[in-house]
């Protein structure tokens, strides 16, 4: 019995989770910037890492590594009219699949994924895969997103511009 | 040095496509001059391929390549850099396609031929097959002339080319000044940014001093930062100590913020407060003077120096550029810190860059934007040229025949375009 129950508890928190990083997935998409910050715990980091294996991702070159502060930052430039990448940006889709949960903690959860985000500016798309771990605080009624970490795959490589979130 | 294979670009028409104060907009796409530019630019002259930061022990290497030529950057045993070109031998593979590593030497994956780390052929599988055909010590992995100035690696194909030292010429003081923001410390390479953009690899030369764009382009980095730091920044806009220079050879100089030339020159004002939780940190460990020199080297040194044709020693990071097609362009944003140096400050670079550079950054990407939207322009009345003539009307040469204009002035821009009409018209 406490097995059934465990794994009913596991499967309602990943639906849950799943049903959070895909409603972010649909914020991002729209742009909806502002109303991603709001997704967040404060506390919470937003990584995109460049050395695939790094977790110390404070003492290492990211991508982007952005507490509350810069996120806040990223989100005003992105929507202020003053960068012109921003404002011409690529319009993109994404799907989030593949998601598995790890951790065994009520109230924090992680759950791994993979995301491929087609891009599509100037008649170009390009293709932006990664996988994902999404650290997300179950503890009151409305999960935050505590920490995001995106791997893409070609991390090392150079890339384009990306005038958009990942 | 390899043997020129294209003699398609007409060279007496150069001039006319080159002029010193405008260039026409085929530059930006014919491939043909691409071709001619990478025999003639790219193959013959010294180009940068690594820090020494990134290979401190034998054995360390990184790949990079040189036009379209792969290389191997390598520490050998007896502590000798040597660029190799990244070419078996036998059937032409490449012999390594690592980023970086260490290695005890490198073996071909198609027939197993062995190199050492100074690229002697050192062994090949069932060797009875050349016995009387040719000999192992005819055949290493072809070296480059190599030079290292300050710890910067560049190699040259034209074994007959001028010492390193002479074509750097009017830059190395300044390359000097700018590796004085290791604050005491060497400086090291701290990872990198990597980004490409749809264009031509001068429109990224030109860039490195021209500070015309900033305060248009960056609007949206600056006010990200604070209006103390925007300030100093942007102060090169009414400064008469900041300036724009040519230093001969196709490299220039922007000098953006003044007091921030010479870092072993403390004006003695306050540190921005933006550091005070940082400062307090290092004074826990480093003396009030050693505290100073740290943060004040923080976002580097006060210029941007264009190194021609691929190297730019830019604030606080090394910008690395590649031609990969006439009309496509590799960046490379090296971050550095100090080698051995308090990690909380090298965390604090470490933050600068990630704000400003690279595909997230938040001046990169528009940047590129801004790029990209000449190279695409460019197209657009193939006879109305692209003009470099700003400040014309108060430049001055110095005897030295430097010559120096305002900080937002394309002097540097017509001097890169003076050596590559030089190195161009070549035989």
């Amino acid at each position: 019995m406490m097995d059934e129950r465990n794994a009913l508890f596991t499967d309602q928190t990943l639906a849950r989770a799943i049903a959070f990083i895909w409603r972010e997935a649909e914020l991002l998409d729209r742009r909806d910037y502002r109303a991603w910050l709001d997704m967040w715990d404060p506390k919470g980091h937003y990584v995109v890492p460049i050395d695939p294996r790094t977790t110390d991702y404070a003492s290492t070159l990211n991508y982007a590594y952005d507490d509350h502060h810069m996120r806040e930052l990223r989100v005003q430039r992105m929507t202020s009219g003053f960068s012109a990448s921003a404002s011409d940006a690529a319009r993109t889709v994404r799907t989030v699949s593949r998601f598995t949960l790890s951790g065994d903690s009520a109230d924090l959860v992680e759950v791994k994924s993979s995301q491929i985000v087609i891009a599509y500016k100037r008649g170009l798309s390009t293709i932006f895969a990664a996988d994902l771990t999404h650290k997300i605080d179950m503890s009151s009624g409305e999960p935050r997103l505590s920490e995001k970490v995106i791997r893409l795959i070609d991390s090392t490589e150079a890339l384009s511009a990306i005038g958009f979130l990942l | 040095m390899s043997t020129p294979t294209y003699q398609t670009i007409d060279t007496s028409a150069l001039a006319r496509r080159a002029e010193s104060d405008r260039i026409a907009p085929s530059l930006y796409y014919d491939p043909e001059l691409f071709e001619a530019e990478l025999e003639r630019i790219f193959y013959k002259t010294w180009v940068w391929v690594a820090h020494d930061s990134e290979l401190p022990k034998p054995g360390d290497f990184v790949t990079t390549t040189i036009g379209r030529q792969p290389v191997i950057v390598v520490r050998d045993k007896t502590g000798t850099v040597n660029v190799l070109q990244n070419r078996c031998r036998h059937r032409g593979a490449t012999v390594c396609e690592e980023h970086k590593g260490n290695a005890k030497g490198f073996t071909c994956p198609y027939h197993s031929w062995s190199y050492a780390l100074d690229g002697t052929l050192r062994a090949l599988p069932y060797g009875d097959g050349y016995e009387g055909v040719c000999e192992k010590g005819d055949l290493p992995l072809k070296k480059l002339r190599v030079g290292v100035y300050q710890g910067l690696i560049f190699a040259s194909f034209d074994e007959s080319i001028e010492p390193l030292e002479d074509f750097l010429g009017g830059a190395k003081p300044w390359i000097d000044l700018f590796m004085k923001q290791g604050a005491g410390y060497p400086i090291k390479a701290n990872g990198e940014h990597k980004f490409r953009f749809k264009g031509n690899w001068k429109i990224q030369l030109e860039n490195t001093t021209d500070l015309y764009h900033f305060p248009v382009v960056h609007k949206s980095w600056m006010k990200s930062i604070d209006d103390e730091t925007a300030a100093v920044i942007t102060s090169f806009m009414t400064s008469d100590k900041a300036f724009c220079r040519s230093l001969g050879n196709g490299h220039s100089l922007a000098v953006l913020m003044p007091e921030f030339v010479d870092l072993d020159q403390d004006d003695g004002a306050p540190l921005p407060e933006r550091f005070n939780e940082l400062a307090a940190q290092l004074a826990e460990k480093h003396t009030p003077e050693e505290v100073r020199r740290i943060v004040r080297s923080l976002m580097g040194v006060g210029f941007n120096l264009n190194l021609f044709p691929n190297l730019a020693l830019s604030m606080a990071f090394f910008r690395v550029l590649r031609p990969i097609s006439a009309v496509e362009t590799e960046i490379r944003h090296v971050a550095l810190g100090m080698d051995g140096g308090p990690e909380e400050a090298n965390r604090a670079r470490l933050r600068m860059h990630e704000h400003f550079q690279g595909p997230l950054g938040f001046g990169s990407p528009d940047d590129a934007e801004a790029w990209e939207r000449v190279q695409r322009g460019s197209y657009a009345g193939p006879d109305v040229p692209i003009l470099v003539n700003r400040g014309l009307n108060r430049e001055t040469t110095a005897p030295n025949g430097e010559k120096t204009a305002h900080s937002t002035d394309e002097t540097g821009m017509r001097e890169a375009y003076r050596q590559w009409r030089a190195m161009m018209e070549q035989a």
